[in-house]
């Protein structure tokens, strides 16, 4: 009787206890059912992907906690925030471009980091926000995409992907989670980029500058872009704008990535110093006429005074 | 969301700032103009706190024409910059400091050469080719990084200008709305409409 009564009541602990056992038992039930089948991966055979959370009552403040919220800047984990990326579609396909500076607080952490990850041969994500969360969860898009050509015999669309990428950030919105990306490639419907973030949003478009130095790409950016440009005007945009943000904002810089996605997948096309950009420009590459970006190495010799043409000059003796 | 800009040309400086007086989130009136004419070859674009703004900016004009009553000429751009500058370190480390963001453009009619300065209302000021305070600063010192030319004609210098207008408009979530826009040259002063 009294076991009876245990079973089903819904408030002892005991209850709690036979609750969680029957749920794990189910979790091996599945498991096994579905070992060696295209289902057989982690928990993906579920439908929605579950994630381990703080084992904590609340979580978002657990998280808030030890990140570097406005609040508190002495917290345990700082997360990347200051970046510029960019993207763009046009006639030949589309423009990936992105700084390579990682900072945490004032601390400049690297000058070497690889904001664009490659999903894979057809895919490209950028890297704005958490360096972790967009690493993690593109590579585990990245590993989506695969299943998805493995079920249905073709390759996802980047709309699909895109897609995918927004439902699982929004299935864990307010939980601290920081990303804004570009999932940009090429599929049936031709070139595409999507601009997906930790929000949920998730916008189809022609141009996207994410991050910190955005306002200063985007001045670059909107004032040379348009359609019909060549590829090689194109990439000089994309290094230009990289640039201009380089420049200008304090916590993008140190180095260019860029890459260019066509009908064959996305081909990397070099890596650009930002200083050498500002003195000498871009090295000997297509569609630069490789000369300094810099203002002061353009304007050099210029000048604004306007002398009346019949201003006595000065003679200096000899 | 108040913007403005100033761009050097070949014997010009061109002044412009957004019309709108705010108060929250409302627009109070729509066409002000926050550009002061200091004397004939003098112009100073102002924002900031509403108050401290149009008070400190009269309080410029009143003492730079004090100064060419008393001295019979009037003072060189470099030089009213300067006393204008100092006024605002001056009122920083007072009880009440004016909270006012400037740029003073003028014509040097001695040395035959535009001057334009930035200066916030900490004190700071530097001579630039060109300038912007408020959000419009994000895009438009970029652009202008891009295709300022200091030897631009005027038809150029106010293109460039209109290209930072446009994308403010494009980018900017709070559109500032009409600009008023003045040049000082040899000539003097001149509004212009865009």
């Amino acid at each position: 009787m009294n076991t009876l009564v245990q079973r089903f009541s819904t408030t002892s602990a005991q209850s709690e206890i036979n609750k969680a056992k029957a749920l794990a038992a189910d979790d091996q039930d599945f498991d096994d059912f579905a070992w060696g089948s295209e289902a057989g991966f982690g928990t993906i055979a579920k439908g929605v992907p579950t994630f381990s959370l703080p084992a904590v009552p609340d979580p978002r403040a657990f998280l808030r906690l030890h990140t570097d919220d406005h609040a508190d800047p002495n917290c345990r984990i700082k997360i990347q925030h200051g970046t510029t990326t960019l993207a763009f579609r046009f006639k030949g396909g589309v423009i990936v471009a992105v700084d390579s500076r990682a900072t945490a607080g004032s601390y400049i952490a690297s000058g070497t980091v690889k904001k664009v990850i490659e999903i894979n041969p057809y895919l490209l994500g950028t890297m704005a926000g958490g360096a972790a969360d967009c690493q993690f969860w593109e590579t585990y898009l990245g590993m989506h995409c695969r299943l998805h050509e493995l079920r249905n015999r073709e390759r996802i669309s980047v709309s699909a992907a895109s897609k995918y990428l927004s439902n699982l950030v929004y299935n864990y919105k307010g939980m601290g989670l920081s990303m804004g990306t570009m999932i940009c490639g090429w599929d049936k419907t031709g070139p595409s980029v999507f601009y997906v973030d930790s929000d949920g949003t998730r916008l189809k478009g022609n141009l996207f500058s994410v991050g910190s130095g955005s306002t200063h790409a985007y001045g670059v950016l909107d004032q040379g872009y348009h359609w019909d440009l060549s590829d090689e005007d194109a990439q000089e945009l994309g290094r230009r704008s990289i640039y201009a943000a380089g420049h200008r904002d304090a916590y993008s810089g140190n180095t260019c990535n860029l890459y260019h996605i066509k009908e064959d997948g996305w081909h990397f096309i070099g890596n650009y110093d930002i200083s050498k950009m500002h003195y000498e420009g871009p090295g000997n590459v297509p569609g630069s006429e490789n000369v300094g970006y810099g203002y002061d190495v353009r304007v050099v010799g210029r000048s604004s005074a306007n002398p009346p043409p019949s201003a006595p000059t000065p003679v200096v003796a000899a | 969301m108040e913007t403005s800009f100033a761009i050097t040309g070949k014997g010009y400086v061109i002044v412009a700032a957004d019309t709108t007086a705010s108060r929250s989130i409302i627009k109070m009136k729509t066409d002000e103009d926050k550009v002061k004419t200091l004397s004939p070859h003098l112009l100073m674009a102002y924002s900031g706190e509403p108050g401290d703004t149009v008070h400190f900016a009269e309080y410029v004009e009143r003492n730079i024409r004090l100064y060419q009553i008393r001295n019979l000429y009037p003072l060189r751009p470099s030089a009213a910059a300067a006393w204008i500058r100092r006024a605002l370190a001056t009122s920083l480390r007072s009880r009440s400091p004016y909270s006012v963001n400037l740029l003073v453009g003028g014509y040097d009619t001695a040395s035959h050469d535009p001057h334009l300065y930035w200066i916030d209302f900490l004190g700071t000021m530097t001579e630039v080719p060109f300038a912007a305070h408020g959000y419009g600063a994000y895009f438009a010192l970029s652009l202008l990084d891009r295709y300022h030319d200091p030897e631009a004609s005027l038809e150029d210098g106010l293109i460039a200008l209109k290209r930072c207008i446009r994308q403010v408009e494009e980018r900017l979530v709070v559109t500032p709305g009409k600009y008023k826009v003045k040049v000082v040259s040899k000539d003097g002063i001149q509004e212009i409409d865009l």
